[in-house]
């Protein structure tokens, strides 16, 4: 994983509540045994019609949101199933950071693996941030994770909570597992204490 | 202190704990499958480590599996099960692979095989684990990342969750069904409502249902956002243990019944959160849009977007009634369906079948259905057709099939075609589920059965029915 400090980049808006993770990558996307190239699968069935050409009608289609780094999202982003290709194809399409009123769990979590950032915010909040989002000729916004703050297009700074230990493990790149395999003395005298030794 | 269930099992697990981080959890129990792991056991390979626990880590097949006899014809799906054997090979994990007896969809297999135990933690690739919650274990789906750091590790952090607990209050009326239950609750909770909670199901109504009925409610605890649902093991729990394969045996049995026991919370434990649902007025749900909480009684209509108080809620019925293609005040009985798939972990257990087949017995699936009933597992397979259901639904018209998790999802041939309807027991009518373009009504196996019946959804409760005697 690639340490990340901080996003900088345009901004998309995906404005749906309980957009679901089969939305973000379809069923028939994650028969593939690679963890890369699923950017191109992303809300596969939302961004394109029966014959591949893309809906003028879906968000991420606007022309102002196509090179975006950050997503503000709707309530419960990313629920339903578990699967993980739904941050790889997210990060792989170009997503940095994700932004809304809230998350399911799993895929927040998912996120915090890979080092994509998903960050709650007030649902007032995201109201406004989306506010301020220049919809024809779009907007540039900067998530700084090192301070915990989202500076809007409009220079207003907006901070955040994140789980402490997912930010220093992004902050820096580091392996969770490497990090977890240092606690094997621990682990072994839990396996030893409960007879699973 | 007064404890609940979930903090009594917890603690019990917490290998590292800092003060406001999170928690290192031993995992007891990790299931695996086809979908979700290849990726984790390639980063394995990668950095050269080992599976640390292959004793407590279990794999079998259901995502991809076709149901009908033969080989796997998708070239993608055929590697992915390859992939998982080889890796269960490589890494000396049991596999309980197709043709071996024993496959089925995680969530049915465990359970059955008395793998799954009460104050387990237990983990896999999958949302539905808490599925296995249903035994007062603590079981959660993981990405798959995760699942490398438990194939690793045997524990994962864990963020300590709030709690709630969801009291389901009164007698369930004759006829009513597990489905009913959490569908019904989920449409007031909404999908959100469990959001950064681990659930605790509990109440007279929680009481009085056998274990598979308990394991449809904790299975879509996910539907509603909850990190796990949970179910404080009673009698009814350890008589459903007793004998299987993995559960402990005699002398050791008594002594874990005394343990299992003990998890129950605390008369005086507190919850973060206590809400109440009545089930007394329940009536058989049915859902008409795209997600779980939006579901009606089936005596009831498809709701207009303008009642909706909430804007996103407003937009997202609209949107759900488009894609749906249903108007506002339909009469959910006037809805005509193509499919009717009776199968996935929510409801694809003997109890579930024998149910549908009750309802089944001795009529024909209305000549424009066609209609799917998908075992759990192949155990449940062998014990229906032991018990003739297999006979009342061919004699139906319905197709038997091979275990897996099917149409529940579609990675696998059972797909709907563009703009079908179908009558799910499986969990989510999400847009394109079962198929880009395929509609999703869920609902229990018996309003599922009587639907193809009546080519259209009919209340169940009205039909009369002789039941099927084994």
């Amino acid at each position: 994983m690639k340490p990340l400090r901080e996003v900088t980049g345009t901004v998309a808006v995906l404005d749906r509540p309980d957009v679901d993770t089969d939305q973000i990558i379809p069923k028939q996307f994650l028969k593939r045994i690679e963890r890369t190239g699923y950017g191109q699968f992303l809300f596969f069935d939302w961004r394109l019609d029966e014959n591949g050409d893309e809906r003028p009608g879906f968000e991420l289609n606007r022309q102002e949101f196509r090179s975006a780094s950050i997503l503000l999202a709707g309530r419960n982003f990313g629920c339903g199933s578990s699967r993980e290709h739904a941050a790889w194809a997210l990060q792989d399409y170009g997503f940095d950071a994700i932004i809304a009123p809230s998350f399911g769990d799993i895929f927040r979590t998912n996120a915090g693996k890979i080092g994509m950032l998903a960050i709650a915010l007030p649902a007032d909040e995201v109201e406004r941030l989306m506010e301020s989002v220049d919809l024809d000729s779009g907007s540039e916004m900067r998530v700084d994770l090192e301070r915990r703050v989202i500076v809007a297009p409009d220079g207003r700074e907006v901070a955040f909570d994140f789980d402490e230990t997912t930010r220093h493990r992004i902050l820096h790149g580091l392996d969770e597992i490497a990090l977890t395999l240092q606690h094997e003395d621990a682990i072994a005298a839990y396996e030893t204490a409960h007879g699973l030794a | 202190m007064a404890k609940t269930l979930f903090e009594k099992v917890w603690e019990r697990h917490v290998v590292l704990e800092e003060e406001l981080g999170p928690a290192l959890i031993y995992v007891d129990l990790h299931l695996v499958h086809e979908v979700t792991s290849p990726q984790a056991f390639e980063g394995l390979r990668l950095s050269g480590r080992r599976v640390r626990r292959p004793d407590l880590t279990v794999a079998t097949m259901d995502h991809n599996v076709p149901t009908l006899p033969g080989p796997v014809s998708d070239p993608m799906a055929k590697a992915q099960l390859d992939a998982l054997r080889a890796n269960t090979e490589e890494f000396g994990i049991r596999l309980h692979g197709t043709g071996s007896g024993h496959e089925g969809i995680v969530h049915v297999i465990g359970p059955e095989l008395g793998l799954t135990q009460p104050g387990k933690t237990i983990v896999c690739g999958d949302s539905h684990t808490s599925t296995h919650g249903a035994f007062g274990a603590l079981a959660f789906g993981i990405g798959t990342s995760e699942v490398e750091h438990v194939l690793a590790t045997q524990t994962l952090y864990q963020q300590r969750p709030r709690t709630m607990l969801l009291e389901l209050a009164g007698e369930l009326p004759a006829g009513l069904t597990a489905k009913d239950v959490i569908l019904g609750a989920i449409g007031q909770v909404g999908v959100d409502g469990g959001v950064g909670y681990v659930v605790e199901y509990a109440g007279d109504a929680i009481r009085a249902l056998s274990m598979e009925e308990r394991m449809t409610v904790c299975n879509m605890s996910i539907e509603w956002g909850a990190r796990a649902g949970m179910i404080a093991p009673d009698d009814t729990t350890f008589a459903y243990l007793e004998g299987r394969e993995h559960a402990p045996r005699g002398a050791a049995f008594e002594r874990a019944v005394e343990d299992w026991r003990s998890l129950a919370s605390d008369p005086e434990a507190e919850y973060d959160t206590h809400v109440v649902v009545d089930v007394t007025e329940l009536v058989p749900q049915v859902t008409w849009g795209t997600n779980p909480g939006m579901v009606v009684p089936v005596t009831g209509a498809v709701p207009d977007p303008a009642s909706f108080e909430d804007a996103d809620d407003r937009i997202a019925a609209e949107r759900a009634l488009r894609y749906m293609d249903l108007r506002a005040g339909q009469r959910i009985e006037d809805i005509r369906v193509d499919r009717v798939f009776i199968g996935s972990c929510t409801n694809a257990r003997i109890e579930d079948l024998r149910a549908a087949a009750a309802v089944v017995a001795g009529h024909k699936v209305d000549e424009r259905v066609k209609a799917l009933v998908v075992p759990g597992s192949a155990t449940v397979r062998r014990q229906a057709e032991e018990e003739g259901l297999d006979r009342v639904f061919l004699d139906a018209g319905f197709e038997w099939r091979l275990a897996g998790c099917s149409m529940c999802l579609g990675m696998n041939p059972d797909i709907l075609a563009p703009g079908e309807r179908c009558a799910s027991t499986s969990n989510r009518n999400f847009e394109g589920r079962q198929g880009r373009g395929g509609r999703t009504h869920l609902v229990s196996p018996q309003m599922a059965a009587a639907a193809a019946l009546h080519g259209r959804f009919v209340d169940v409760r009205t039909l009369d029915r002789e039941p099927v005697t084994a």
